[in-house]
């Protein structure tokens, strides 16, 4: 047997200290690298070799920088307050209903495998999020920052979990693809892709209810945020009312 | 040159090499914009940021051809390590930006009604009617899109006729389009090269053998004859091995090789299908609770400018945590 050498695993522990003390992600990730490469003995320049190569190999992940342009323009005239009209203007509409109406479309969509129908910047910054937010608006007025962020952060994972937990259903995916790959590689055979997406329906049915029975609760965990909040706000202005008497009251 | 090259180079309209050329321009774009920004508090470090940016995709393919692959790699490598510096001293920020009243914006949303929709919806539905139905389409013996990317080379063309259909609807010229993504952009910041970033750090992993590691220690902890320890082992481990690397597909051959192979299937004769299907599921459930999955976790909270950039992750902890302890009694449930 070949002795333990723990050495590869230095850079997983750079990333989870430089994590922890909040440096930024670019600079700890980067650092990790550099120290992995390092501690295992790769030379240098040809670390940095590795490092842009990998780089300009993935360059396809900054695409969605081409999506922008269109958003930023229709943002530009007003995009985010029609999303929120709309949404008022539809009786009924809650933020819970909206997200849980997204979430089952985009899980079902994604097991049919049109994963790129929507996106975090295609449909959740310019549509999912304003309306989210415009039906709670709709119900308690102008809302705080922490109440926004809270939906969208909603809206966010909405579409994370529904893409995730949809997506191993179609057989065409990658990660399906993956997987039969690796098996076959391994040796066993007999298993068609169709077994691997079946096997991943009680899951997909598994997410499908927790999340939406999260955002079922949702709605009174957002009622009882805007109640605290104008308790606190309420009572920030009362003792600044009280500071203000008391310190006329000293210069009187 | 021989037809078999001339099929692989070259066939297509649409190429990945012009699509990041595309790229490279609107972020060079943003570059002029950000040195005209004359009150922007960090002009010149900010616009080196994303020029560096810029340079891996308006030259890296040039520079490839010109210079060979060992020099390009090379400096594109010493870029990275100069954008990560200009990040991590915070040398890179948010500028001015000219907005209109939210008065303006309603009254524009007024007048131009749910037709405000129309280049947002269409970006995602032509992007997957092009998919499905240009994908192979040939004009005079040229590809339309480039046959290795065509989801990615069908979302060009969508972003291009939503650009137009914008323009037309709005009134705001492409020019505009591109000066008011400044604001987005900037405010995604370095979270928009992190994806990237990773997607390096995962390639040093590889190559300096990074998942062997992991496979040894996580042998330490196993007794074989425990098959529920084992099962919570390789589903656990999926998770937290995803979280480090930020990506499911990276974690699946280790943990699978390592756990799942030797013990779960050769050693309990458990059904492969059921364990691998579920087994990257416990995988997925570590994508939603990492930083490392940037572009899913990360760039979104920029995106929707969250005061806490790890808001979206605290929010999809609590669905994750119960299905990965779904995922650990139903694979236990079927596998054997």
């Amino acid at each position: 047997m070949t002795e333990l050498n723990l050495l590869p695993l230095v850079g997983i522990i750079v990333i989870i200290i430089g994590f922890a003390m909040r440096f930024n992600p670019l600079l700890v990730v980067s650092v990790a690298g550099l120290i992995t490469g390092w501690a295992v003995g790769i030379d240098f320049i040809s670390l940095i070799a590795n490092f842009g190569e990998k780089f300009m190999n993935a360059r396809q992940l900054a695409s969605f920088l081409l999506i922008l342009p269109v958003i930023a323009l229709l943002e530009r005239y007003g995009l985010q307050q029609r999303a929120k009209a709309w949404v008022a203007s539809i009786k009924g509409a809650t933020t819970a209903r909206i997200l849980s109406l997204y979430f089952v479309v985009r899980e079902c969509s994604a097991a049919l495998g049109l994963l790129s129908l929507a996106g975090q910047a295609q449909t959740v910054r310019p549509l999912l999020a304003p309306m989210a937010v415009g039906a709670t608006a709709n119900q308690y007025g102008d809302l705080p920052k922490e109440i926004k962020d809270l939906i969208g952060a909603h809206a966010a994972a909405c579409d994370n979990v529904a893409v995730f937990f949809g997506e191993d259903i179609f057989i065409a995916f990658g990660a399906v693809l993956l997987m039969d790959a690796f098996l076959q590689e391994n040796g066993i055979a007999g298993i068609e892709p169709l077994h691997i997406g079946l096997w991943a329906i009680p899951t997909a049915i598994a997410a499908l209810i927790v999340h939406l029975f999260r955002l079922a609760r949702l709605e009174t965990h957002i009622r009882k945020a805007i109640a605290e909040h104008r308790q606190k706000a309420s009572k920030n202005a009362a003792e600044t009312a009280d500071d203000s008497a008391q310190l006329r009251e000293e210069t009187v | 040159m021989t037809p078999v090259s001339h099929e692989q180079h070259a066939s297509a309209l649409l190429t990945i090499e012009n699509i990041y050329l595309l790229i490279g321009f609107v972020v060079m774009f943003l570059v002029v914009k950000t040195l005209q920004d004359k009150q922007h508090p960090k002009r010149f470090t900010t616009a080196l940021f994303w020029f560096l940016f810029g340079s891996v995709f308006v030259f890296g393919d040039a520079s490839i051809a010109l210079v060979g692959e060992q020099l390009t790699y090379l400096w594109v490598g010493v870029a990275v390590i100069i954008i990560a510096l200009l990040a991590g001293l915070n040398l890179v920020s948010m500028g001015h930006y000219e907005l209109p009243e939210e008065q303006a914006k309603q009254q524009d949303a007024e007048r131009l009604g749910n037709k405000l929709f129309i280049p947002a919806v269409m970006i995602p539905m032509v992007t997957v009617i092009c998919t499905l139905i240009l994908g192979d389409i040939k004009l005079a013996g040229w590809h339309l899109f480039d046959q290795q990317h065509v989801t990615l080379s069908a979302l060009t063309l969508a972003c291009g006729l939503a650009l137009l259909a914008s323009w037309k609807i709005t009134g705001g010229t492409p020019v505009r389009a591109l000066s008011e993504s400044r604001r987005l952009v900037d405010s995604i910041g370095w979270a928009a090269i992190l994806p990237q970033m990773l997607a390096m750090l995962g390639g040093v992993f590889i190559v300096a053998n990074t998942g062997t590691a992991i496979q040894e220690l996580v042998t330490l902890f196993i007794s074989p004859d425990n098959r529920f320890m084992l099962v919570a082992l390789y589903c656990i481990g999926m998770a937290l091995f995803t979280m480090v690397m930020g990506n499911a597909f990276a974690a699946f051959p280790v943990m699978t090789a390592g756990v799942a192979l030797p013990f779960l299937i050769q050693g309990h004769g458990a059904n492969p299908a059921a364990l691998v299907a579920i087994g990257m599921y416990s995988g997925y459930c570590g994508t939603l609770m990492t930083p490392m999955a940037a572009n899913f976790n990360i760039v979104p909270a920029a995106l929707l400018d969250l005061k806490d950039k790890y808001q979206v992750i605290k929010v999809q902890i609590p669905t994750a945590l119960t299905l990965l302890f779904i995922n650990i009694l139903l694979m236990y449930g079927v596998i054997f």
